[in-house]
């Protein structure tokens, strides 16, 4: 992997892959909301190894820039082998539940905007023949909880967009892997309590590139989470509602 | 939300920030009313007691960039929430060695240059504050103050030892020391009892790491029985950085596993394994320097309740008394640890609350249970007796008295905490109860 596209690249988990390719002195193209937090990152990922990083400012939800800003990056980079997307936010489902804003907002960051990048992506690497996507989306995906559905349904729109994109690009030698973490201690979950099922946003990136490297479909991540979700998937509506999930 | 640090012991009820910038944490400072605030930063929470706990802790995992290094000199400049381990894993493989790493590679730069901790080699390398060269620390006032052993001298000193009381610690730039290979060339030596083992530490006092497993249970002439642990850097030019751990313990373990005679046990049996004390073993550095970070979560192997580790220097002088004393009083107790850590001290550093002094220091993990605190206010008073003092990192309990009769500086922290203001803001549960 020599030239690699972060999207949400502020992230803790996308922090952590950046990191494990600058060691393996990748160049890479950083996108994410906070430029001074991006240079910042730049300065690390340079010790760290890296060949080159370069970085452009990008809130994913106007919609109208990814297309100058992908090209921005296509240009710096000359192509992209790997592009992960990251971005996220972690919604107050109450406030969602009463304000549709609050949520169609929500759709707007975890859904919507992935959904737009990956068209982009989609359509320059089945044009190339070659590279790999890698999305974050969410062990949240497998199905909807009361505490937290708005979060749980973006990101299984995510999941089933990347399954029907993951059939068309493969036609083109293009590979799409579904990276769905379950619990991860970052700022974006630091007001929650940890306990034995948490992970690092390292071990979750080590699984994101394990996966890629595989050319693997879906990722749970830490593995463990695929026999836990299968166990909550199978439990029947009639059960599932009236649990305190 | 429920917070505890390593041992488990106390929990309590905190609000965690965990600000991205500097700035951010600034933010969180300002427009505080006037009552004082139980606010304190909290690295990577590998301190065993209250020291990082507070009604709010500003958490520093997210400020973790390195911001320069020099390849020619090993001059780094890191934001304080990088951990150890991440410094090994990035430089290690280039032939950097941190100058001092504690028992755990899990510690956050800030939270080892505000427990000023020490290693296998403060015998001849001091402790992590005396490798920083210059931090900065946001204050009270939110001004960030560039600190350096000469510039702003004292607020450099009261800062290194100085458990987060004086602000925010943002960045640190410290030396890294090439070393000639990173695996470590371990030579084990036996001893029949604690007089031998203090004469062998003296013995071997040029040694560049060293470090004893006590049997903490063996008593009359076999008290204080050991393995001494001697070592020095391989010369062969390889570099390896630190494994992931392959073991982890997913739930709190019955505390009735662990009692007098399992310890006995297993104390008896450590003892008798085999050394030679011709042999050279090779060990790469993590399973030298961190035997236990291979076993993610070995805190719940003490149970539901916790744990307490009492850690005490005692001076040279005295030392061997006062040591013999302590291991008598936890025998008589019938308390007991498996890991009994014996190590000599170099002398002690200017930094004002530093925990090192020129002697002997021990270690003991006991399990929680309300039996245990009398026994620690009785050790407590054995090494008042003995002019010796307890590590602050590791401490959960200590009266104020105690505090005040061992760290003779502590006004003046107190001082400069009245001084900055630091007094109105940052507190942890530990200063409240040591009255800083």
């Amino acid at each position: 992997m020599k030239n690699i596209l972060i999207i949400g690249a502020n992230s803790a988990i996308a922090k952590a892959v950046a990191r494990a390719c600058a060691e393996e002195h990748a160049r890479l193209f950083l996108l994410a909301r906070d430029s001074a937090l991006l240079a910042q990152q730049k300065q690390d990922l340079e010790i760290r190894g890296a060949a080159a990083v370069d970085y452009a400012p990008l809130d994913v939800t106007h919609f109208s820039l990814h297309e100058a800003v992908l090209e921005q990056a296509l240009d710096t980079l000359g192509s992209i082998d790997l592009a992960v997307i990251c971005h996220g936010s972690l919604p107050d489902q109450a406030r969602c539940a009463e304000h549709f804003d609050a949520a169609l907002e929500q759709f707007n960051i975890n859904a919507l905007s992935t959904i737009s990048l990956l068209t982009l992506l989609g359509n320059h690497m089945s044009a190339r023949k070659q590279g790999c996507i890698a999305v974050v989306t969410s062990v949240a995906g497998d199905r909807g909880r009361p505490s937290n559905y708005v979060y749980g349904a973006a990101k299984g729109m995510v999941s089933q967009y990347l399954q029907g994109l993951r059939g068309r690009l493969f036609h083109h030698g293009v590979h799409v892997v579904d990276v769905r973490p379950g619990f991860v201690d970052t700022p974006m979950t630091v007001h929650l309590r940890k306990g034995p099922l948490w992970s690092s946003p390292e071990r979750i990136a080590h699984c994101l590139l394990e996966g890629v490297r595989q050319r693997r479909h879906t990722v749970y991540a830490p593995g463990y989470w695929r026999l836990i979700m299968a166990v909550v998937r199978a439990i029947p509506d009639a059960l599932f509602k009236r649990l305190p999930l | 939300m429920k917070l505890h640090s390593w041992g488990r012991y106390p929990i309590t009820d905190s609000q965690p920030h965990a600000p991205r910038t500097p700035a951010a944490i600034a933010a969180l400072l300002r427009h505080r009313d006037a009552a004082p605030a139980s606010l304190i930063a909290r690295g990577l929470g590998r301190s065993y007691g209250d020291s990082a706990l507070a009604a709010e802790v500003i958490q520093t995992q997210a400020l973790d960039h390195l911001l320069s290094f020099d390849e020619s000199s090993g001059e780094l400049r890191c934001a304080a929430g990088v951990s150890l381990d991440q410094l090994l894993q990035v430089f290690l493989p280039r032939g950097w060695m941190l100058p001092v790493v504690p028992g755990t590679r899990f510690v956050s730069v800030g939270g080892a240059i505000a427990s000023d901790v020490h290693g296998k080699n403060h015998h001849v390398a001091g402790t992590f504050g005396q490798h920083v060269t210059r931090l900065s620390l946001l204050q009270a006032s939110g001004k960030v103050v560039e600190c350096t052993p000469e510039q702003h001298r004292d607020l450099f000193n009261a800062t290194c030892g100085g458990m987060g009381l004086t602000g925010i610690i943002l960045d640190a730039t410290l030396r890294l020391q090439r070393v000639p290979g990173s695996a470590i060339l371990q030579q084990s030596l036996r001893s029949a009892n604690l007089e031998e083992v203090v004469a062998q530490f003296e013995e071997h006092a040029a040694a560049t790491y060293s470090v004893a497993w006590l049997d903490c249970l063996a008593r009359g002439s076999a008290l204080g029985r050991a393995l001494l642990y001697l070592g020095e850097h391989a010369q062969d030019g390889r570099y390896l950085a630190p494994r992931p751990g392959r073991l982890s313990i997913p739930f709190d373990a019955p505390a009735f596993l662990l009692n007098r005679f399992s310890m006995s046990a297993f104390n008896a049996l450590y003892y008798q394994r085999r050394v030679d004390p011709q042999a050279r073993q090779r060990l790469e550095a993590d399973s030298y320097f961190f035997p236990l970070d291979g076993i993610a979560h070995w805190n719940r192997l003490y149970g539901r309740r916790g744990f307490l580790q009492y850690q005490c220097v005692i001076p040279q002088d005295a030392a061997l008394p006062g040591i013999r004393r302590v291991l008598q009083a936890s025998g008589a107790a019938g308390k007991g640890s498996f890991l009994s850590v014996l190590k000599k001290f170099g002398p002690g550093n200017a930094h004002w609350l530093s925990f090192p002094l020129e002697g002997y220091t021990l270690a003991l993990d006991f399990k929680h249970e309300p039996s245990l605190l009398p026994l620690l206010d009785e050790l407590d008073r054995i090494v008042l007796d003995h002019g010796g003092r307890l590590y602050l990192a590791k401490d959960a309990r200590m009266s104020a008295d105690t505090f005040r009769r061992s760290y003779p500086r502590w006004e003046a922290l107190r001082a400069l905490r009245l001084a900055s203001g630091a007094d109105r803001l940052f507190n942890s549960l530990q200063s409240q109860r040591l009255g800083l």
